[in-house]
């Protein structure tokens, strides 16, 4: 075997961005642009994977991430079947210990999971055999999205670390946010936090961001601004007293816009509320690359399973 | 039926005895203690190597029973407490039904008296149904046997229903217990509120939920002259405001669990639902006060808060489990193991804390000393023992405790109720 | 891992002459040069292709286009390797479809390799011809393969390691027979 080729990835399951090293990191968005040239030929699919069986088990509503790790999984010959569940136990009658133990009784290979829950892929993970993939647990990460995120920043910007990135909206409940804070910090970047108080609690800062509740002020000299989905249910439990409130401090105008740098790149991990946390005409502009992330996300999620799926089995993996 | 035990180091914190003794106990009461004793028809305990303290007593678990007998039941419930070396216990009235009444109460004790093997001491609800709204029939219930009241599990949120128990309860003299923990700040929690609960995405409980009300009820205390315990204190701040209540002169007292002594919320990073309890191991700042409030007296008692939870129930989404976990079979363990032989505390005030004051507080005549006359409930200590918890091993039905596989230095070697054996290593 | 030095087969000169060896016969196969394309297989058979791409352009003055197979993905020991090869980029930025290919490795031992290029190149079109080049056939086939240029013949033991270096890569142009040490 040639040695400048192999790697070590010592990973059986993606739980989070932060159990990973910024090597590991970098490895993962290499393969993915390896990856990304199969989806741009004629014949969509290699066979690497052929005989694998990936489960999408997801309890919550999705169907961008459900459909992008459907395309990733297929485009390696793996076969994969999709589950949505109801996120209570009590309605479904059935543990998720159980319906877990259920699935790995049809020899499966990985679980890509989706959960409602912080936490439910380190449960799975801790009784079950198969690689576990955190598709978005509850309000703690979602990696592959962070991962797609890094990888068309890198693809627009050539680099990553020394960029100033700014993350605006309700940051306490985004898995997103962290998943990048987590991310863009291993990789140098500096990441500035920006949202109500009541949405942006400082322990943030114990993670190396850099708060700031002006989104003015935030946006001067930014490269990448992420705009996050603001849910209106929040409204309910005062965490901003009305959407028109909210649009009028935190919604990213052209005006705003102006304060960034001219070429500063604008992502959304979707869905877009438009006119919400975004002017419709931003989400459609050059400057946009929202629907470069949604491309970007089959070629990471092909990455993630490639470098999960091979390789010896459970007993030399760590 | 007579017991000896002869050569025991025997500390008595209440009459300051630390010095090797020979006790004898005849008819469930301490007959004879003297440097040697011989008599011949008694049945005899080499205690020589180990230590001879006053019963300990747990004034805080919960048993299950009735209604969640798969939990946990009286007869369990009362070996997993002797095997930990706990001679009374008290159980929590959020029952099902919970114990609002005389007839459960009655239930309890007569139940106690067939199945038990260590005493147990029923704690009864301050308002029907647990609601926080009317108040039970406490004289009546006190009558019945109940040794003190509260709505634990659930604070009592509102405050003129809480003022009124307080006042009531000098009719009894009867100790009022509360769950410190306003709901409309831990609303949703499940974990303490830190940077921890942060980065891992879960909601968090803050301290104020549990300081606000402390400082609610030491406030009552004192404008109605009664007594008020403080459950599982968890709080930097609760301590402060205990301490500067004590200080005042209020009549507050407060106790802790080994759990918050020794555990906080960074074993929470892999999401295991047995370290989910509440209220919510806090961070090392709020674990530090609380070692701090143990060694100035500002904590009067150690509680096991013994919560026990179905494999079933536990091992679900961290969000979806209970809270709660196990601690009668750790607790004494624990406390030598950290606490003892890490010099943060001597043996003679751990006994203090596990058995004279707890007696003190619910008025348990002939409990928590050892004395001519006093029940006959003692608890012999192997200091040196080491044991490896093993939750497979336990008498409870539940296995949620977070320290299975610890190691530790010092245990129980032998319970002694009512002159009578009931648990030897 | 540590390994010892049995036999030096070929040297800068030596590699000169065989692939001006093996040009000569290229071209006197394909009369058709518009229609040869060049595809090279990760890592040195990349270079051996561009080489042979220069020496044709010398010769014919004609630019035959070299691109690059990764054939990680088409391997078929994926499940049982013990480390995990990174990916890299195919790259083949012309049609194959209906071409003459001229497939491009280094040394050619069980044949799976060339398995699985064979396999990538098919989902990139359909090649009118594949041929095969090879610096060195070690031999110990595996699977019905065989080279229609080959530079040399090597006998070799199993334990044995062909090591092709080239200047490109490796900062030399040599092949070497080496043995691990074992310990």
């Amino acid at each position: 075997m040639n040695p400048e080729t192999s790697l070590e990835f010592r990973h059986y399951h993606l739980l989070g961005i932060e159990d990973l090293e910024a090597s590991e990191i970098m490895t993962i968005l290499d393969t993915a642009e390896s990856m990304a040239e199969i989806s741009r030929r004629d014949i969509k699919k290699v066979p690497t994977l052929r005989g694998k069986t990936v489960v999408n088990l997801f309890f919550e509503p999705s169907t961008r991430t459900r459909s992008s790790f459907e395309l990733a999984a297929k485009r390696l010959s793996a076969d994969i079947v999709n589950f949505s569940l109801p996120t209570s136990s009590v309605v479904k009658g059935e543990t998720l210990k159980d319906t877990v133990r259920n699935l790995e009784a049809m020899a499966i290979d990985a679980l890509v999971v989706r959960h409602a829950s912080s936490g439910v892929p380190h449960f799975i993970a801790s009784f079950c055999q198969s690689h576990v993939i955190n598709a978005g647990d509850g309000t703690h990460e979602h990696p592959t999205q962070a991962l797609l995120d890094a990888y068309t920043i890198r693809q627009y910007k050539k680099r990553i670390k020394g960029l100033k990135v700014v993350i605006v909206g309700d940051i306490l409940h985004s898995r997103v946010a962290r998943s990048n804070l987590f991310l863009l910090r291993k990789l140098g970047a500096e990441v500035v936090l920006c949202g109500p108080p009541t949405l942006l609690p400082p322990e943030f800062s114990k993670m190396g961001a850099k708060i700031e509740y002006n989104l003015e002020k935030a946006l001067i000299g930014a490269d990448v601004i992420m705009m996050l989905r603001i849910q209106r249910e929040r409204q309910k439990a005062n965490f901003f007293p009305s959407i028109r409130e909210y649009r009028h401090l935190y919604c990213l105008t052209p005006e705003r816009l102006k304060l960034a740098k001219k070429e500063a790149i604008i992502m959304h991990p979707g869905p877009i509320n438009r006119g919400i946390e975004i002017d419709s005409s931003l989400a459609d502009s050059v400057q946009s690359v929202i629907l470069k992330q949604v491309e970007n996300g089959v070629a990471i999620r092909m990455a993630v399973l490639y470098l999960l799926l091979g390789g010896k089995e459970r007993e030399t993996a760590d | 039926m007579k017991l000896l035990i002869k050569n025991g180091r025997v500390i008595d914190p209440a009459s300051k005895t630390d010095e090797t003794l020979d006790i004898l106990i005849e008819n469930g009461q301490i007959a004879a203690i003297d440097s040697r004793i011989d008599i011949k028809d008694a049945e005899i305990v080499d205690a020589s190597r180990l230590v001879v303290a006053p019963g300990f007593i747990d004034m805080h678990v919960h048993l299950r029973e009735p209604g969640q007998e798969y939990k946990e039941d009286i007869a369990s419930g009362s070996l997993a407490a002797a095997r930990g070396g706990f001679t009374s216990i008290c159980c929590m009235p959020n029952t099902r039904p919970p114990n609002d009444n005389s007839g459960i109460t009655e239930y309890l004790l007569t139940e106690a008296k067939k199945r038990a093997v260590v005493n147990i001491f029923p704690i009864a609800a301050i308002t029907r149904g647990l609601a926080g709204e009317e108040l039970t029939d406490m004289a009546d219930l006190s009558q019945a046997g109940a040794v003190a009241f509260s709505d634990d599990g659930q604070p009592l949120s509102n405050s003129l229903v809480m003022r009124r128990a307080l006042e009531y309860s000098l009719l009894l003299d009867k100790l009022i217990i509360d769950h410190c923990e306003d709901k409309n700040l831990s609303a949703g929690g499940a974990m303490h509120e830190g940077e921890i609960s942060i980065r891992l995405g879960l909601p968090g409980i803050p301290a104020a939920a549990e300081e606000i009300m402390i400082a609610r009820d030491l406030i009552l205390a004192e404008s109605t002259r009664s007594r008020i315990h403080i459950a599982h204190i968890s709080t930097k701040g609760g301590i402060e405001l205990v301490r500067l209540a004590k200080k005042k002169g209020i009549n507050i007292t407060a106790e802790v669990t080994p759990h918050h002594l020794i555990l906080s919320d960074e074993y929470l990073v892999n999401y295991d639902p047995n370290f989910k309890v509440n209220p919510p191991l806090r961070s090392q700042e709020h674990r530090q006060a609380l070692i701090e409030g143990l060694k100035d007296g500002t904590i009067d008692t150690i509680a096991t808060d013994h919560a026990p939870h179905a494999p079933e129930e536990k091992e679900v989404e961290f969000d979806q489990a209970p809270f709660g976990l196990i601690g009668l079979e750790t607790a004494v363990s624990l406390m030598l193991d950290r606490f003892v032989h890490k010099n943060i505390i001597s043996l003679e005030k751990l006994i203090h804390l596990m058995s004279f004051q707890p007696a003190q507080l619910l008025k348990l005549k002939n409990k928590g000393r050892i004395a001519i006359g006093a029940d006959a409930d003692l608890t012999i200590l192997n200091l040196r023992k080491e044991v490896v918890v093993d939750v497979n091993k336990f008498a409870s039905k539940s296995r949620n405790c977070p320290f299975h596989g610890w190691k530790l230095r010092g245990s129980v070697a032998m319970t002694i109720v009512g002159g009578k054996i009931v648990y030897r290593a | 891992m540590a390994e010892k030095i049995k036999a030096k087969i070929m040297d800068a000169n030596k590699i000169r002459r065989v692939l001006q060896r093996l040009t000569t016969e290229i071209l006197e196969r394909n009369r058709n040069l518009k229609n040869l394309v060049i595809v090279g297989i990760r890592t040195r058979g990349i270079f051996l292709g561009k080489r042979i791409a220069a020496l044709i352009k010398e010769m014919e003055k004609i630019d035959i286009p070299v691109g690059v197979l990764d054939i990680t993905l088409y391997r078929d020991d994926f499940s049982e390797l013990e480390t995990q090869h990174m990916v890299q980029k195919t790259e083949i930025p012309f049609p194959i479809t209906k071409k003459d290919v001229l497939l491009v490795d280094d040394v050619l031992f069980t044949g799976r390799t060339i398995r699985a290029a064979m396999d990538g190149l098919f989902d990139l079109g359909r090649p009118k011809t594949i041929q095969l080049l090879v610096l060195i056939d070690r031999g110990h086939r595996e699977l019905p393969i065989r080279a229609d240029y080959v530079g040399k013949v090597l006998p070799t033991s199993r334990k044995e390691l062909v090591q092709v270096r080239l200047k490109e890569v490796d900062g030399i142009d040599e092949v070497l027979i080496t043995e691990p040490i074992e310990k």
